[in-house]
């Protein structure tokens, strides 16, 4: 094992730093995951031996320098270690999103030109092969689980154990080999490529190279303080950059352990059993888990319920006082510690997050009351900002300068600025080498002295030098009138309701704005039982008058604290219909990260846009929809148009 | 007597094996009602055997002949070759036959996982006292058995359900359950008693699946009961058609498509 001494400066690679941690933490447990009941795990010693035996294996196959090989499936050990064993045999791994559909699947994995694809399970294997003739590239596949394949052609299809085994009876002939192409990766050689899940267009191919990925895990696990004895659930998708950096990039840093759920349904069952110390959701998740609180709650006993308020109340006084280390009354924190005795830490430990040292959230806003939820507990929950092209990391709320309005100050060694149009700049160690093989986008992005683009319109605050993002740059829009349209920041006001889950709004070029609302299945519904409603499906429930009213109001109230904001009060709703089908990323509604697609829904919904702006009072329609299995099919529905109430403006303006 | 040594190769190129089962002119009354009349079929090694019928044809009476629970009182019935005497059920299940039911059987009150660790009761050497007390050699055996029905709670995929009591799961679930109970037998035959009864398409779709998997995987021997003809014509490898008692019809799925006197039956032309 000694046959490479480095010092920290060798550290240049990924199969350097694994190298680095077989030895140093050789017993400490470096994966697990929970498999037939029990959570089996591997020190570091066993991981990189499983992985070198992995690259010996891929060596034999004929994976050659450069090689792009595509991992595929859900967050299990083996995968990581594909990644990492392709990097050891000097190709670069590219992780797909499993839940893609064959198509979505094709153009990633002809544009990348993989060779070799590793797969988890059958499903995965499917995928490739019905879209196999359309990849002049592809080769050969490797595949996880060997259930249901039995009966394939194993032409091109190797079972991951026997490609393992291979590279162990080679291994004296090719581990010099082997050596030589790990040995031969500095930090200027390619890590990994991300596809960009791409709100606008096809993905892009971000290509991180060693110097991203190794440079930003070593300031971000240094600003959080972050221990080699900390424990992470990875159960984002594998293809998310954010999922790259804290499973491969920080544990590799910082040697701390990955755990892996059993099956997507036992994850919160496994997060609890784990207790991790170091968290990331984004803010989807945090809603639901507090939804399913509240719904709980709303069936415990009267005393739990009087208890829980009770509380909760004094948490949300004095919780967050207390987590950012302010002065609090002797007699509120021993309140506060009865709190915790009798609801916060049972509570915390049914939500898996009683060890929970360092939590974030990112990717879209968070509602203020849902954050303050989680922090007046005592969970160290924060923001950060960032995007691929930054191998994650640009902004971060550094502990006791948590809120929920900001993203943070720039992480060490960003620089930001912002632009004339309010669009947020950045250079930074961590920023992406190209896009891969679209030039052209790369100028677009990242200009010649390094800054790139994020997209992203917001402010610095001068007090605290937070940054604050208001919304998309090329979202941000005038209306008819010339006021500022900004649709996130009335979108994120909306889904801040537990009743809403996602909100469209329109209004750029307009004289007025009007939205798309889609209904929370499980509030709603949860509403509705409670109160004997009966409904047949998603669509009769959503157009039911009472939901609709319940609706209404809600964008009322939005509309009321619209109406405050000097820039953005002409952002008011003034008609919105509730839709009668989820967005869905398997309709190219959503991006696979959840995240709205405009364009596509405008031109989809065409007919409903126009009836919110000709005075319709409700309006048919047929969608198409794609199930799980690619099969399609279509919904059709009457939608009520309805109008909502606008808040009159203060007129500040005139006094000016 | 029997062929054992014959046998043939499906459509998908698996190898069936040689008789594993025969009925021989088998007949079964209740009373004056004659249930089964004269019906003789085999079933071969690591094949899918259905048996349909419309309702009241003795589809379920059959199934309980297979497995040993009625006698019938002409006939003989033939397992690995030897004709096979009146038995007990737990005699059965130590020859390795396991089944499902048609309304579920399982333990409600009991976790899913109990209910699987049932399954390996014949597997089980240790006294009832030295299991009380969980001593030595009965506390390696709970952790051996346990790996067992954790490898088939992983296959069929109810992970997430493991600790649940039966009673709080949904009916397609819970047929899942059972078939995961009969699996942690190991059985080399296995009898399903109508599998999809009552499950929507996407349910149906699961449970063809899973014992597609069980059939490929561990190359158990499958019969079942079925109801719905599509899952049963996709999923068998042979079929025996039953009318009112009588076998009409016996074949690979395309033959007994085929055949007048099955389509008669279930298009219900007259009888005399």
């Amino acid at each position: 094992m000694n046959d490479t001494p480095m010092g920290d400066a060798g550290l240049q690679s990924v199969p350097a730093l694994l190298h680095r941690n077989a030895t140093t933490f050789a017993n400490a447990p470096a994966y697990r995951e929970k498999e037939f009941g029990i959570w089996q795990s591997w020190t570091w010693a066993q991981t990189h031996e499983q992985i070198e035996a992995l690259a010996l294996g891929l060596l034999d196959l004929g994976v050659a320098p450069g090689d792009h090989i595509a991992v595929i499936g859900r967050n299990r050990p083996y995968l990581y270690w594909s990644m990492m064993a392709a990097q050891m045999c000097g190709a670069v791994p590219v992780p797909l999103y499993q839940d893609a559909v064959a198509e979505e699947m094709a153009y990633v994995l002809d544009h990348c030109g993989a060779r070799f694809v590793i797969a988890g399970d059958q499903e995965q294997v499917d995928k490739v092969v019905e879209v196999q003739d359309r990849l002049p590239m592809f080769e050969q596949m490797i595949y996880l689980d060997p259930r249901g394949l039995r009966k394939y052609d194993h032409g091109k299809l190797h079972q991951y154990s026997h490609v393992q085994d291979a590279g162990r009876a080679k291994r004296d002939e090719l581990r010099a080999e082997l050596k030589r192409r790990s040995d031969a990766l500095n930090y200027d050689s390619t890590c990994v490529m991300l596809y960009t899940s791409g709100t606008t267009g096809k993905p892009k191919g971000v290509v991180l190279s060693n110097r991203n990925v190794i440079e930003t895990s070593k300031s971000s696990s240094e600003f959080d303080g972050l221990r080699q004895t900390d424990d992470i659930l990875a159960y984002l998708p594998m293809a998310w950059v954010g999922d790259f950096i804290f499973s491969v990039g920080q544990a590799l840093w910082t040697g701390f352990c990955t755990n892996c759920p059993e099956s997507p349904d036992t994850m919160h069952v496994d997060l609890r059993e784990i207790g991790p110390t170091y968290y990331f959701a984004p803010p989807r998740v945090f809603e639901n888990q507090l939804t399913q609180v509240m719904i709980r709650m709303e069936d415990a006993g009267r005393l739990k319920q009087w208890m829980f308020h009770y509380f909760m109340a004094h948490a949300r006084k004095v919780g967050p006082a207390i987590l950012d280390g302010e002065n609090v009354g002797a007699m509120d924190r021993l309140k506060y510690a009865m709190g915790e005795l009798m609801i916060y830490g049972p509570l915390k430990n049914t939500l898996g997050f009683s060890r929970v040292r360092v939590g974030y959230t990112a990717g879209e806003a968070i509602g203020p009351e849902i954050f303050d939820f989680y922090r007046s507990l005592g969970i160290n929950l924060k923001q950060l900002y960032g995007q691929t092209e930054a191998t994650v990391f640009i902004t971060a709320q550094p502990d006791g300068q948590v809120r929920s309005d900001t993203v943070g100050v720039q992480c060490p060694g960003v620089e930001l600025k912002i632009a004339e149009n309010g669009e947020v700049f950045y250079r930074s160690p961590g920023v992406f080498v190209e896009y891969y093989k679209n030039a052209e986008s790369t100028a677009d992005t990242k200009d010649a002295e390094g800054w790139v683009a994020t997209g992203d319109a917001g402010f610095i605050e001068e007090d605290t030098g937070h940054l604050r993002i208001i919304d998309r740059a090329k979202d941000v829009g005038q209306m008819a009138s010339g006021a500022l349209f900004a649709p996130k920041y009335v979108e994120n006001k909306l889904k801040f309701f537990p009743n809403i889950l996602e909100a469209v709004v329109f209004g750029n070029g307009r004289d007025e704005c009007t939205a798309f609302i889609n209904i929370d299945l499980t509030a709603v519904g949860n509403w509705a039982e409670r109160n004997n409603i009966g409904y047949g499906s998603y669509q009769e429930l959503a157009q039911h008058p009472q939901v609709l009213a319940t609706v209404k109001a809600h964008v009322e109230e939005v509309n009321a604290s619209v109406a405050q904001d000097e820039m953005l009060s002409s952002c008011q709703v003034h008609r919105f219909v509730v839709l009668h089908k989820q967005l869905d990323a398997d309709d190219g509604e959503l991006t696979r990260t959840l995240k709205v697609r405009r364009r596509i829904i405008e031109e989809k919904f065409g007919d409903i846009i126009a009836a919110l702006y000709d005075g319709s009072s409700e309006v048919s329609t047929t969608t198409e929809v794609t199930y799980e299995d690619g099969r399609k099919g279509a919904i059709s529905a009457t939608l009520q148009v309805q109008s909502a109430t606008v808040t009159p403006v203060a007129q500040k303006m005139a006094a000016e | 007597m029997l062929d054992q040594t014959d046998g043939y190769v499906t459509a998908d190129g698996r190898k069936i094996g040689g008789v594993v089962m025969e009925m021989k002119n088998i007949t079964l009354r209740f009373g004056g009602v004659e249930a089964i009349k004269d019906i003789s079929f085999d079933i071969r090694e690591g094949e899918i055997r259905a048996i349909i019928g419309p309702n009241g044809a003795g589809k379920s009476s059959m199934l309980n002949v297979i497995s040993g629970f009625y006698v019938p009182q002409e006939g003989q019935v033939f397992y690995k070759g030897a004709p096979r005497p009146p038995m007990k059920p737990f005699e059965v299940a130590r020859q390795g036959i396991a089944r499902t039911f048609q309304n579920i059987a399982l333990f409600e009150g009991m976790s899913v996982l109990d209910n699987v660790m049932t399954g390996r009761l014949t597997a089980m050497k240790t006294g009832l006292f030295s299991q009380a007390i969980w001593k030595g050699k009965a506390e390696a055996e709970e952790t051996e058995n346990r790996e067992v029905a954790e490898k088939i709670i992983d296959f069929l995929e109810i992970q997430a359900i493991r600790k649940t009591p039966v009673s709080r799961l949904p009916y397609g679930l819970k047929k899942r359950v059972e078939l995961a109970r009969a699996l942690a037998a190991e059985p080399s035959l296995l009898l399903l008693d109508e599998p999809m009864a009552g499950m929507n398409v996407e349910e149906k779709e699961d449970m063809s699946r899973f014992i597609l998997d069980v059939n490929d995987e561990f190359g158990t021997t499958i019969a079942l009961i079925e109801h719905d003809m599509g899952v049963v014509m996709d999923l068998s490898d042979r079929v025996v058609v039953m009318d009112y008692g009588k076998k009409i019809g016996d074949g690979s799925p395309d033959e007994v498509r085929g055949n007048q006197a099955v389509i008669d039956a279930y298009l219900g032309v007259a009888h005399d």
